[in-house]
């Protein structure tokens, strides 16, 4: 990162004339050398071309005008029709279904990432325990992160937590007594959680490598100071892995607004019961394709946006007191 | 060193550790060791059957008939028999079974060429030039890494549906060709960046221009960060879900995902058999993709921090 902002300053300097002349690297002053940058400015918007069209063509000129529809009532057939902040009063004021998936949402975000995220940390610490033999776990609990969000594990979700399915039949065997977990509003949404936990292995893996970054001595020193293995815990890994685990929770607090297939097919495109898988991506699917409201559907978009921005502001902010980058360890 | 009184010095520790003059047996500690080793695997065999059960349990009840669902919950069939598979191949909706296959294959394979195409050309861009607008451009990358992509659905599918591309792969694959999965474009600029510069250096005092250089001395230094792309791009377009829900509408054409929500949606209460076992199907190439290139897959996470 650091190389490109000198960059930066090397190219925004040698445009400009004057003092700073005599700041400019020395090959400027060749002959040829504005050529070269001019020719060199060319080259390198050849080369985004792609992702230029896709930045602006598929991101950033539609996310405008997904703005600009939230203020207005439209579905595809007729022209949209400005209706100022009706959309976003209505959401939050005359909407139940939309609060009701706003806190669904919320909590499925808020508690399913914690936990998975301490899941994967348990394990990985577990498995750097030990180096010989772990490198078998470690594949077998990532395989589900990489199948987790397709239909066919939602489907087999569905097929275990049904009613007389395997959960429901092993609890029973233990005497407890739940019944199915799909048809229950109050059983879907831990299921929905537990669904994101069982995803748990790609944290795992990216906590892996950032312990095994952390210097043995760090931990002698500790040892010997008289440190259990408690005290080491919060005074050695935490502090030092601090980075990963903001990363991770930066993505995985993300990533779960953005659940949606696997609520989807369990829920047979409907959100139920109840309402209870009706998480923010599927009540604007439901909106905006199945209800054909489209101006409303950006509205809910733009909702997820600002709530998804907040999240990652707040973690930005608080990241000075919790998160320690050590410049050797870089 | 367990009769060493604590000291907060660790020099102390050590030189009360050396004073112990008989050096205690140690079988012990041995035998300590070995407890905990055995304690370890234990504890993580149980893991592993835990997690993996639902895939287990998944390829045995390929093999049940349907009236051992809701009946039979345990792992093995009462009455194995490949009904399911039968009844799988011929397909739903008047579409067969290998059409999807070879639907959701087509779409994967032509994304992965459009993403490492077009993300290997904007991290040549971002890591090794120097233009105007450098430093913004680069921000804004990195900020569509963490936009939901759920915010811009409603306009591209209004655009799309204007260009008259709905029901084509069009709006699938279109974008996989102008670099729109920024976690490609970043895991290159960062694998670019390590190489050194010096091969550049010397390609271009031998009159080698951007395009050479790229070509020649840039990509086959980045094949292992282009494979994880690959790797990574090939299953994240088989397991997409949400863009073919929304662009296609004609059973020919969908990919495997939206065959099973044919199956979920309408056989799910009668037919469980044929349900799951086309969801196991579908997971196949993932699960082969896994097993060859594991490695890969895992030091792409462990290196890059990609989910899976």
């Amino acid at each position: 990162m650091s190389t490109t902002a000198t960059r930066v300053i090397v190219t925004k300097q040698s445009s400009r004339r004057g003092l700073l002349r005599r700041a400019r690297p020395e090959h400027l002053d060749r002959p040829g050398a504005r050529k070269r940058a001019v020719r060199e400015n060319v080259t390198g918007y050849a080369f985004l071309l792609p992702w230029l069209v896709g930045f602006f063509g598929l991101t950033l000129v539609p996310m405008v005008y997904s703005l600009y529809l939230s203020f207005t009532s439209y579905n595809i057939f007729s022209p949209p029709k400005w209706i100022g902040l009706n959309n976003y009063i209505r959401l939050f004021t005359d909407d139940p279904s939309f609060i009701q998936s706003a806190q669904i949402t919320l909590v499925y975000v808020l508690v399913g990432t914690p936990i998975a995220l301490i899941a994967a940390l348990l394990i990985a610490l577990l498995l750097n325990y030990r180096d010989k033999g772990a490198a078998f776990f470690r594949s077998a609990f990532y395989a589900p992160s990489l199948i987790g969000a397709s239909v066919s594990v939602a489907i087999v979700w569905r097929a275990m937590f049904a009613t007389d399915g395997p959960v429901d039949g092993g609890l029973s065997f233990l005497g407890i007594d739940l019944g199915g977990w799909i048809g229950n509003p109050s059983l879907i949404l831990p299921m929905m959680i537990l669904l994101a936990v069982w995803q748990f292995g790609a944290t795992m893996v990216i906590f892996l490598a950032g312990l095994k970054q952390i210097p043995k001595e760090l931990y002698e020193a500790a040892e010997m100071d008289g440190a259990n293995a408690w005290r080491r815990f919060r005074a050695v890994t935490v502090p030092m892995l601090s980075p990963v685990i903001f990363f991770n929770l930066l993505l995985g607090l993300i990533g779960a607004f953005q659940v949606f297939g696997s609520a989807y097919i369990i829920s047979n495109g409907t959100g139920g019961p109840a309402g209870m898988t009706n998480f923010i991506t599927v009540y604007l699917y439901k909106t905006g394709f199945a209800d054909g409201r489209m101006g409303y559907a950006a509205a809910i978009a733009w909702v997820l946006l600002i709530a998804v921005a907040i999240i990652a502001l707040i973690l930005f902010r608080t990241q000075k007191s919790w998160v320690h980058y050590s410049g050797d360890n870089r | 060193m367990t009769s060493a009184p604590t000291s907060p010095l660790a020099t102390d520790v050590v030189f009360a550790a050396q004073q112990t003059t008989p050096t205690p047996p140690s079988r012990p500690k041995v035998k300590r060791k070995t407890w905990q080793t055995i304690v370890w695997f234990a504890v993580l065999i149980v893991i592993t059957l835990v997690v993996l059960y639902p895939l287990v349990w998944l390829l045995f009840s390929t093999f049940k008939p349907n009236s051992e669902f809701g009946q039979n919950m345990g792992l093995l069939p009462n009455a194995p028999t490949i009904d399911n598979y039968v009844k799988v191949m011929e397909g739903i909706a008047g579409v067969p079974m290998w059409r999807f296959f070879a639907n959701s294959l087509l779409i994967a394979g032509v994304s992965v060429i459009g993403t490492v195409i077009s993300s290997a050309l904007a991290a040549y861009a971002f890591a090794r030039l120097q233009f105007k607008g450098l430093g913004i451009l680069f921000a804004a990358m990195i900020g569509t890494l963490l936009l939901p992509f759920h915010v811009v659905i409603i306009p591209q599918y209004i655009l799309f549906n204007n260009l008259g591309m709905v029901d084509t792969y069009w709006p699938l694959l279109l974008p996989k060709f102008l670099a729109t999965e920024a976690f490609f474009v970043f895991l290159m600029v960062q694998f670019i960046r390590q190489m050194p510069r010096d091969m550049d250096e010397a390609a271009k005092i031998d009159g080698a221009g951007h395009a050479r250089i790229f070509w020649s001395i840039i990509l086959p230094l980045i094949k292992p960060a282009l494979i994880t792309c690959a790797i990574f791009s090939f299953i994240w377009s088989w397991n997409d879900f949400l863009g073919p829900l929304l662009y296609l509408t004609s059973p020919e054409n969908y990919p495997l995902p939206i065959a099973l929500r044919l199956y979920n949606d309408q056989t799910s209460s009668s037919d469980y058999g044929a349900t799951v076992t086309a969801s196991f199907i579908a997971l196949i190439p993932i699960l082969l993709f896994f097993i060859v290139f594991q490695k890969f897959l895992v030091d792409g996470v462990a290196t890059q921090g990609l989910k899976g």
